[in-house]
């Protein structure tokens, strides 16, 4: 029998367990159940059993195979143990269940790798609406709390929860199939994944609205999540993406003044960059460009690679980054991609240049409502010397912008003029 | 596991399509309906006439009231359907997505459900193979 002062050692390993292992062992139990309820249900059933048997058993070799195989067990009695009255019995289902026989080896391994895959497409199925897939991945994949799912959102947790059941019902409901795209699907399914990371990550770099710049956990739970999908799947959209969202991240301590003020690219202290990571990104970005297969993200990250290595904002490669502009204006036309390429030919060219594309887009009618539009356009206008419209774009930029950080930035610009 | 298809065109788009252009999408979606046959995917199918040929049926009191046209005043009207068997969700999207149609409008894919009878599951669809409801 272990002794009292054992105990607290084996709660301190399925602790650590529970962290490195339980989202592979959930992957795997929900490909065996069948379902995500069933599957969660038997997890937990799978810890406490650990929790209880580990103290006196000793802790297992293969602790994920020991309670994928105690959860499974746990499951089947469960569902063997309920009336009949409330659900019929899925006997057929339950002999599939029963029958499987787990790995002996160690190595028989890699059915487990492909789940953690399952369960990131099934979670980012475009069928789900996109809050609901981004809920139930930050849920089922990352293991975030409800509440620190809702926190994270600034949305009541009832709403992520319902959210998530409606998630798992449709899933079941019109039977989405818990599996890795064909070659067929695959770049149009991993385009949604993808979109998933990079909207949690941008839940995390910029706060919609109100005070706070940055939610930092949300960002460190996308790049996680990145660098798991591209250990999987080392596709070079995945690893553009990676690389894209490691070099915004590698300006974390420049971007924001102690006062919580934004600092813009060109006035950051570029000795604030965390220039490892910046090294390990440009090399991700390399490796994606090199692909030939690259799309947006990896032009993104490309673009976002050559503020990263010049050394002060002054030596930016601008002709570069008109050029990768260029490339991503084709792969992804949006009035967007274009203001920031007018952006970039103001640099390159002079104020004059980018004003005339910045006014070419808005007399189109397009982005009126967006305030870094009008907010570029203020600011080529000032560099021009025309303060007059400078400053009426300022406004306007101002009239669109809710977040407290942007609005003091655009009045103190305001107040310079 | 069966699945609604239902295929929603602009009607004002469709009408306007020259009577070759028509002929073309017509055949295109019979060829298609064979090969959803000899896949063994098709259970049924049907285009529609427009939504003006359509009459809303509503019993209020013991009474019917109908109304001329369509339920949903929206610019994309139920063109035709289909009804399909496959695996799961995503067959059923692969099938959806190569239907003529498609590229035109938008195609509406929903799962069939069994009726319940007091705790015993019946299909609806006579076409489809299960246990049929017996008085």
């Amino acid at each position: 029998m272990a002794s009292a002062a054992q105990a607290p050692d084996i709660a301190a390993v399925v602790d650590s367990v529970y962290r490195t292992e339980s989202r592979r062992v959930l992957a795997t139990l929900i490909r065996q159940l069948g379902d995500f309820d069933v599957a969660e249900e038997a997890l937990h059933e799978a810890f406490v059993a650990a929790v209880e048997q580990w103290p006196v058993d000793g802790v297992p070799d293969h602790p994920r195979a020991w309670l994928i195989t105690t959860g499974r067990f746990k499951a089947i009695d469960r569902l063997r143990r309920r009336s009949k009255h409330e659900v019929a019995l899925d006997e057929e289902g339950l002999e599939r269940i029963e029958a499987i026989a787990d790995p002996s080896l160690p190595g028989e391994d890699e059915g487990l790798e492909d789940d953690r895959l399952r369960l990131v497409f099934t979670c980012c199925h475009p069928a789900l609406a996109p809050e609901a897939q981004v809920a139930l991945t930050l849920r089922e994949v990352c293991g975030l709390a409800t509440e620190e799912i809702a926190r994270a959102h600034l949305v009541p947790a009832p709403t992520v929860a319902q959210r998530i059941v409606r998630a798992k019902a449709k899933i079941r409901d019109a039977r989405i199939p818990y599996e890795v795209p064909g070659r067929g699907e695959l770049d149009e399914r991993l385009e949604s994944v993808l979109r998933v990371i990079y909207l949690v990550f941008n839940e995390g770099y910029l706060a919609s609205s109100g005070e706070a710049l940055t939610r930092h956990d949300l960002s460190t739970e996308a790049i996680r999540l990145a660098k798991l999908l591209v250990e999987l799947l080392p596709e070079p959209e995945a690893v553009g993406l990676l690389g894209l969202m490691m070099l915004h991240e590698s300006r974390r301590a420049a971007r924001v003044s102690p006062q919580g003020d934004l600092v813009l690219l060109e006035d950051q202290d570029r000795s604030k960059w965390d220039h490892a990571q910046i090294a390990d990104a440009v090399r991700l970005v390399e490796a994606a460009l090199a692909s030939r297969r690259f799309g947006p993200y990896t032009i993104q990250a490309a673009i976002a690679a050559v503020h990263a290595q010049a050394p002060d904002a002054g030596s930016t490669d601008w002709a570069q980054i008109v050029g990768l502009y260029d490339v991503l204006a084709d792969l992804q036309p949006s009035p967007v991609v274009e203001l920031n390429r007018a952006v970039a030919v103001a640099m390159r060219d002079g104020p004059q240049a980018g004003l005339v594309l910045v006014d070419a887009i808005l007399g189109r009618g397009e982005l009126g409502d967006y305030p870094l539009a009008h907010a570029a356009r203020a600011d080529l206008c000032r560099r021009l010397g025309r303060a007059g419209e400078a400053r009426a774009s300022y406004a306007r930029a101002l009239e669109l912008t809710t977040q407290a950080p942007q609005r003091r930035f655009l009045e103190r610009r305001l107040a310079e003029l | 596991m069966r699945y609604l298809c239902l295929i929603y065109l602009d009607e004002n788009e469709l009408g306007a399509m020259p009577e070759k252009e028509m002929d073309e999408l017509n055949a295109r979606h019979l060829r298609y309906n064979e090969e959803l046959l000899a896949s063994g995917h098709f259970v049924e199918a049907e285009a529609l006439q427009p939504a003006a040929a359509a009459t809303c049926v509503r019993m209020r009191s013991g009474k019917a009231a109908l109304t001329d046209g369509p339920y949903a005043e929206t610019k994309e009207m139920v063109a035709g359907f289909y009804v399909i068997e496959a695996r799961d969700l995503n067959e059923a999207i692969q099938l959806a997505s190569r239907l003529p149609s498609a590229p035109l409008g938008t195609v509406e894919v929903r799962p069939c459900r069994d009726l319940e009878v007091e705790g015993v599951a019946y299909k609806a669809s006579r076409k489809s193979r299960g246990r049929t409801f017996e008085s």
